[in-house]
This record gives structure tokens, sequence and C-alpha cells, in this order.
């Protein structure tokens, strides 16, 4: 087991380098640099550019240099914890995304969360109630719930609540906590505002979640040892629970390899629409404005965290599954 | 589904319930016990009176899955499936899963459950059983699994045991071996049984008393013998006459309950015999197959086991002849007919085919000479569902070889189409339905047809009855021999049940490991087998016969193919003196050390 863990550790860093290289490419590709559109738009405003500041721009951060040379500075330099400038907001990156990044975790653990102890539940009455009614009016809930795009939910809530309670729902705080240091006041804040986009964000989340577990446990209900376990006298609960559902479970814990990185990606659009100070919306300008450094460094952080999640998930499928952590194993 | 059934089971004695699929068997075993699926509606009365206390329940009355109800299930009657791969949750470990009984129905500490489980594991064969307690299902094999479920059924001790098809899924010998331990344990636990099942073979060696169903209605009941020497009820009469057995005259027929006619005079000018053919028509020769699998998973030491599933095999079809190759799962009977169709590619050997067009090398045949050789050998296989696909008409599955090989034009086709209709009985109307609205029997002559298209010399059925009703089994291999008679087919007959290949073949080989163990003329294998494993696997077979019961004393407990059972002549000493077959005379051959002569063999 440690030995497997170990070279998947290992297969991890190739993996990462090639990923990084791709990240680079894909920064570099469209004409241009952050300065050549800072520029740009400087002289379409009517500015000067002194060349001479301009060059010295260039060699500061780092332009004049060949784009190899270039690759191997930012990642020795991420290496160390130095994830290079943002241009954009004149800060280092990781100074940028500081405290977005545990606003953001916040808002996705809280959705998984939610989404969970939904899913669960009215997954498991869905298919142990198969074409019941309150079957078909789960699922017909759930099938709004994956047809609405969250972030016309987000429109659509924001003006109902407007309308009848006269409040703005945007926000993941009061704006006179925005910088200021943490305290009683602000956590309050914060979660009073929380719970809006965990249910916008949520609602897809468990509406597939739910699906996925009504089809899974229903496959696994048709099974004959569900059968062997009513005979043994099981009460029907904790038949269901033991056998089939531990069964179903195989798929949520594959599910976490693509869990991780959404936790930091979280829902752009939504995140814009109610202007949430998490990662999303800067992530997307930072795309936008050539702010290479910055948008490199948060695709380099979604990759690892990929990577990572499907490891864990990986690792979490030999522990639950015999089959995967045995097979081979001699017969008799 | 079920229809005013009537049945009693006595303590302490086995009621068979006999019938093919589909005929309400496991509708009753689950109502018995209060797990039918909630579509089911039952009415009428089940009573179980349980001998510990002499009383009496109606099993409909209890609610359903309710504490009254579940305190019996497992506990005072208990259930044995028919798949052992799948009863078992591949999850939990089989001591966990047998424990658990006990931790529902006894107030039994953790410790007492395991030794208690571990008990019942030694009780029902396991050799170590705190080993096996800790072990998976996926790493038992079928036999040994469904000793852990009969463990699992009988360690609260029911007063009732409910066997749905105990031993179908298994190999013949796995299955005289289950079913003298389910013998056993009746005995030693003084249990009542229902037995359900098909097979009147394993009836007779079970049953006191015989419940005969059909399409849900009860046909026949009575004590064994009754049933067996005074049937009544034609379809019980019927059913008897359709089971191949080995006191069979040569050329007696089996008696279908539905004959097909067979007319293949339309099917295709009769060929013209070509004067000089050779009188063999296909020829293996030292043909080999290993697979190598990984033997680490995820974790644990590497290493990769080499499984030889062809080793050396070497025999002759003659033209016109049927040759049954007979074998347990994994003897490698499918891997040689695969390598025949070249849908497999073989490590070594050789196999020629020659129908007097001149000598193929069916191994090295490519482009239009592999196109060619596929028209001349074709192939029915076992599953009649999977092998037909559920979205082409019958008229699209059978003109597809003709249109492959670019036979003819649309009109041509269609009626070669309906010729091949005709041959195999199906009415014309049926050419536009799709296979899911016929019974398994039509589709497996559906299946036969198809096979046919092209008029091929020589037909490999892999197993074409084994997943058929014992009704439909007579149907289709009445069919096969007509066929045969009148397009003068060559057979390679592979199955696992020696009563079909004896009723099919004029000639038998016996697989076992890879290899061919021994291979006769059909009365000599019969009559005179001199291999232990041949031996071995004709003392396992049930008869559907009161008097030529299973011998249990002589059955090997290891299974037949444990080599350090079969006497030193037939297994190789490891020395580098290799096995080859001897020669007995009259086409007999035995795969046996080399230094050994024929007397000696005969003598074992």
């Amino acid at each position: 087991m440690l030995r497997y863990i170990l070279w998947r550790i290992a297969a991890m860093i190739p993996t990462l380098l090639i990923i990084s290289a791709l990240v680079f490419i894909i920064i570099e590709l469209p004409p241009g640099n952050f300065l050549d559109s800072q520029i740009a738009e400087m002289q379409a405003q009517g500015e000067t550019v002194n060349l001479q500041d301009l060059e010295e721009l260039r060699h500061q951060y780092g332009f004049d240099q060949p784009p190899v040379l270039r690759y191997f500075n930012w990642l020795g330099g991420m290496l160390h914890g130095d994830f290079g400038y943002s241009f954009e907001y004149q800060l280092p990156v990781s100074e940028v995304v500081g405290d977005r990044l545990w606003l953001t975790v916040l808002v996705s653990f809280v959705t998984i969360l939610f989404t969970w102890l939904l899913a669960f539940p009215i997954g498991m009455y869905s298919a142990t109630h198969q074409y019941s009614w309150s079957d078909y009016g789960l699922t017909f809930l759930g099938l709004l719930g994956i047809a609405i795009p969250n972030f016309m939910l987000a429109l659509i809530l924001m003006y109902f609540a407007n309308i009848w309670f006269g409040t703005s729902i945007g926000h993941l705080m009061d704006q006179k906590f925005l910088g200021e240091p943490m305290s009683w006041e602000k956590a309050r804040s914060i979660l009073s505002h929380l719970w809006i986009p965990v249910i916008i964000v949520g609602t897809a989340g468990t509406a597939g979640m739910i699906r996925r577990l009504r089809a899974n446990l229903l496959d696994e209900l048709q099974k004959q040892y569900v059968m062997t376990a009513r005979a043994k006298g099981l009460h029907p609960f904790k038949t269901l629970v033991k056998y089939p559902l531990r069964m179903a479970l195989n798929f949520f814990v594959s599910d976490i390899g693509s869990i991780l990185p959404s936790i930091i990606s979280g829902a752009e659009i939504t995140a814009i629409v109610l202007s949430l100070e998490t990662t999303g919306p800067m992530l997307i300008k930072a795309l936008q404005s050539q702010d290479m450094y910055l948008a490199g460094s948060f695709l380099m952080f979604l990759a690892f965290l990929t990577v990572i999640g499907v490891l864990i998930s990986d690792i979490a499928l030999a522990f639950l599954d015999p089959r995967i952590r045995l097979a081979g194993r001699s017969t008799k | 589904m079920v229809k005013g059934v009537n049945l009693r089971v006595l303590p302490g004695k086995v009621t068979a319930l006999v019938g093919e699929s589909g005929s309400g068997k496991s509708v009753i075993s689950q109502s018995v016990m209060g797990i039918l699926p909630s579509t089911g509606r039952v009415s009428g009365k089940i009573l179980f009176t349980d001998p510990l206390d002499g009383k009496t329940t109606d099993i409909l009355q209890l609610p359903q899955d309710g504490e009254a109800i579940r305190s019996l299930r497992g506990s005072r009657m208990a259930k044995i499936f028919q798949e052992p791969m799948t009863s078992l949750s591949p999850l939990h470990t089989v001591g966990n899963q047998i424990s658990e009984v006990l931790d529902i129905h006894t107030e039994a500490t953790k410790d007492e459950r395991r030794a208690q489980t571990e008990e019942m594991l030694g009780l029902v064969g396991f050799s170590r059983p705190s080993r096996t307690y800790d072990m998976y299902p996926f790493e038992l094999s079928g036999g040994m699994r469904q000793r852990a479920m009969i463990a699992m059924a009988l360690i609260c001790r029911p007063a009732l045991l409910i066997a749905d098809e105990p031993t179908t899924a298994l190999d013949v010998t796995i299955q005289a071996q289950i079913l003298e331990l389910l013998r056993e344990l009746q005995h030693k636990l003084n249990m009542a049984m229902l037995l359900i099942t098909h097979d009147l073979g394993v009836v007779a060696n079970m049953a006191d008393e015989v419940v005969v169903i059909y399409h849900g209605e009860i046909m026949e009941a009575g004590p064994v013998d009754a049933i067996f020497r005074t049937p009544q009820h034609p379809y019980l009469k019927g059913l008897m006459a359709a089971v191949p057995h080995f006191d069979m005259k040569p050329g007696e027929r089996l008696k279908a309950l539905r004959e097909v006619p067979v007319n293949s005079d339309t099917l295709w000018a009769k060929k013209k015999q070509i004067e000089n053919a050779p009188d063999i028509l296909l020829s293996v020769r030292d043909l080999t197959k290993t697979y190598t699998t990984r033997k680490s998973g995820l974790f644990g030491g590497k290493g990769s086991t080499t499984v030889r599933a062809v080793d050396g095999v070497s025999f002759d079809i003659r033209r016109g002849e049927c040759l049954g190759l007979v074998g347990e799962s994994g003897s490698g009977k499918t891997t040689v007919s695969k390598i025949l169709m070249r849908a497999v590619t073989p490590d070594g050997g050789s196999v020629s085919f020659d129908d007097g067009h001149g000598r193929i090398d069916v191994l090295a045949a490519e482009g239009d000479a592999l196109m060619e050789l596929r028209t001349k050998i074709q192939m029915v296989f076992q599953d009649p569902v999977s092998s037909l696909s559920p979205r082409m008409t019958v008229q699209n599955i059978l003109s597809e070889p003709l249109e492959i090989h670019g036979r003819g034009d649309g009109a041509y086709r269609l009626e070669k189409v309906r010729a091949l209709m005709q041959a195999i009985g199906l009415d014309q109307r049926y050419l536009n339905r799709y296979p899911h609205s016929f019974s398994g029997g039509q589709r497996q002559r559906i299946g036969i047809a198809r096979s046919l298209a092209l008029g091929p010399q020589l037909l490999i059925c892999d197993e074409p009855v084994s997943a058929l009703d014992v009704s439909v089994q007579a149907q289709i291999l009445n069919l096969l021999k007509d066929l045969q008679k009148q397009l003068g087919l060559t057979y390679l007959f592979i199955s696992h049940n020696l009563a079909v290949v004896d009723y099919m073949a004029d000639r038998i080989a016996v697989m076992c490991g890879g290899r061919i163990v021994e291979i006769a003329p059909r009365e000599i294998i019969l009559r005179n087998p001199v291999h232990p494993y041949t031996r071995g696997l004709l003392a396992a077979v049930p008869f559907p016969d009161l008097d030529r019961p299973l011998d249990f004393e002589t059955l090997q407990a290891s299974g037949a193919s444990d080599q350090r059972a079969w006497g030193a002549q037939f297994s190789s000493d490891g020395s580098g003196e290799g096995l080859a077959p001897a020669d007995l005379g009259e086409g007999h051959l035995v795969l046996a050390r080399r230094s050994v002569d024929a007397r000696e063999l005969r003598s074992w």
C-alpha cells in the first residue's frame, strides 16, 4: 500500500511538469503581453509613453528574455512559493489571491456539504420508492435543478430578493468589512450572506448527484446479494446501508477527484453575477487582461488539485473496495 | 405467474420442485420467505410449523418485512441461491456476511460469533476456516462460494432450507460435491429442504417427494418413486423422454416436447460430393496458447502467472462426423474453438482445413483466403440472447453474412433467407420481427440458421444448448442432428454436459487443464474410460434414474481435475519425462507417460 502511494506521488511530478509547460504555452499563445495591452490602452487614451521607461519595465519583468528562460524562472519561483507578480494589481500573486482563496474554500466546502446532506437521503428515498409519486416529484425537481443555469437562478433570486425583501443578496459580506481583519462581526456577516450562493451553486450539483445515486442504487438493488441479505432477516434499512449503498459509493468516491479543483474555481459565472469575493471572477479577469503570472498560477493550482484529487480518490477506492485492493492475491 | 399451487415440505425430508424457466418455481420460493419483489401479489396460505415449538404461522399474514417475518428468515428458514458469484456481496468478507446472521438472530458476542462461524465453515468443507473467514468472496472459486453460501444459510440451524437451483451454475464434479454436502447436512441437522431445480438427475439423487410445475400450475406431485417409475402426466412423461441419457441405443432419438420439422430441400442445391475428398476435414496439431496475468493488484509483490489455456492439443475431425469436446469450465474448450475461428491467435501449432478444394492453413490464411475460409467454418454460440443483435430483424440477421460476402442481389438473398427459415422450422411471417419477440429456443434456431447461411462445411457449436431448458434442448439437438444428416455437415460440438455430447457425437475428446486427456469413439469412452479424469467426470453425472444413484463415496473431494489423485501413469513427475497420447487401439488415445504401455493403463 505504502509503495503504491509513494509510486503515485512520484508519478505526479512528471505529470505536473507537463501541465506547467502546457499552461505556460497557453498563456503565452495570445500575441503580445500585459505591457503591450497596457500600452495600447494608454495610447488609446492619448497618453504618451516613455520608451525608455518601457524598456526598463520590460527588463524588470523579464519580457526581454527568451520564453524558455522565463518558463524556468516561473517554474523555479513556484517551487519556493514565489508565484510571480500580478501586473494588474501591482502586487505579488500570493497576496492578491490570499484572502479570496479562503473565502472560496469556505463557499465551496459548505456547498459540498449542502449537496451531500441533501442528495443522499433524497437519492436513497427515490431509489427505494421507484416510480412512486414522491419519486416522480423529486425527479422533476431534480431535473429542474439541472436544467436551470446557475447564473440564471442567481439573477432570479436577486430580483425577487430585491422586490420582496428590499435587500441586495450580492457579495459574501457587508462591504464595510472588506479588507478588515477577521472579527466576530465579520464572521457573522459572512455567514448571513453565505446561504444564498450555497443554494445557487449547490442546486445543480445536488440534482445531478441525486440522479446518479438513484441510478446506481437501482442497479445495486436488483443484485442477488440484496435478496441474500433480506433472506437473512436483516432489517430493510440496514440492508440498504450495508450492501447496495456501500457498492454505490464507488462512483461517489471517484468524484472526489473532480470536486477538489472545483472548490477553487468555484462557479465563476455565478460569482460574477453575485459579485462574490471569491477567486472565480479574479481568474476570468486575469485571463482577459493577460495578467500572465496570476492566470498561470491559478491554472497550475487547479491542475495540482486535480492530480491530488485523483490520487485521493484512487487511494480511497482501494480502501473501500477489496476487489481493487486484493485482485490477484492468491486464490484458494 | 403462479395459479393455485399446493405443495408440502415434510420435516426432515426433501421436496423437489421441478420445472422449466418461467414456470414459477422461484416465485414460490420467494413468497415462502416473504421476499417477493413488491410488484407481486400473493394470496392463499403458506403455513410454517416450527418443529422446535410446534407453533404454526401463516407467513402471508405477517406484515411485509416486519419484525415477525424477519425473525423467521435466516433463523428458522434459510435460502441458497443459484448464482454463487452474485449472491454474496463482493465488498464484505465471507466471515462478516456469515456471522451477520448470528448478529441478527442471536445474542452471541463477537468472539462467539467468530467461533461459531469458523465451526460452520469447517463443517461445509473449508480446510482452514479461520483463513476463509477473512477472505472476500471473489477470492474463492464457484464451488467454494456455494459452500460459503450454504454455511451462511445453515449457521442458525434452520428448520427449512430452500435451495434454489443450488448447483446449476457449477461444473458436474463440483455439483456432485455440493449435492453430497447438502444431503449430509440435511440428515445431520434433520432439516426439511425445498430443492428447486430443472435437472431430473439431481431430483432422482436428492428428493423424497417431487412436485412438477408447468406454467405456474402443478402438473404432478408425489413420492419420488411414483414420479420416476410411473409418471402419469403427459408433461412429465415428455420431460423425461426429452433428457438425453447414457443408455440410449445408437440411433435412438430424443422426443422433444415440441418437435420442429426440418426442411432443407430448398436451402441449397445438393452439393456435388467431391470424388477424392480427403477423409479428414480439419486437422489440429500441437496447439498452444498461454495467457499471462499480472499477479499483483495495486499492492503487494509484482509477478505474473502464466496460464496454459491450451497446451499441446492435437485432434482430427473427419468429414461428416460430430466430434464432441467435453471438459469443465476453464479446461480450454472455448479457447480451442476461438482459435479455430481465428478469433484468438495461438502461440504455436498448426490447423489445416481440407474440403477437397485444396488444403488451407487456417492459422496463416489472410485476405481473400481468410474470407473464403470464413464461409467454410461457422459458429453457433452459447447464449442465444446476446449473440443476436437486438436492433436487427431476423431478415437482417440472416442476410448479413450473404451481404458481407457479396452473395447475389437483394432478391436472391431474400429467397435464401426464406429457405433458411424453412430449414430451421420458423414461419416466414416472422422475418420482420426482432429477436426479443422469440423464445430462447427459437433464437438459438435463428443463430443456427445464420451460421448456415454461407453453406459451411464445419460448424463449431460452443455449448449450444447450455442456456436452454430441457424440453427445448432436445428440440435443438434433434434439429442439429437432422441438419447434419441432410446437409452433410461436420460438427465440433463443445459442451460440459456429457449426456448431451454422448447423444450428439461420434467421437468424444475430453479436455482437462488445456490438454486432451482422452479421445475415443463414443461407445468406448462411455463404457470403458481409461483416464481417471474421464472416470471422475462420468461418475459425477447425476442420472435421472432411481436405480443409479450417484456414488458419493468415489467422488474425490478435490474434484476430478486434481492431478495428485490421478495415479502415477497419468501425471508427469516433473523430471522431464513428458506426457504423450498412448494408443489403445480403435482410435482410443489416452494422455499418459511415455514409458507406460497400454495394458498397464487399462488395468489401472
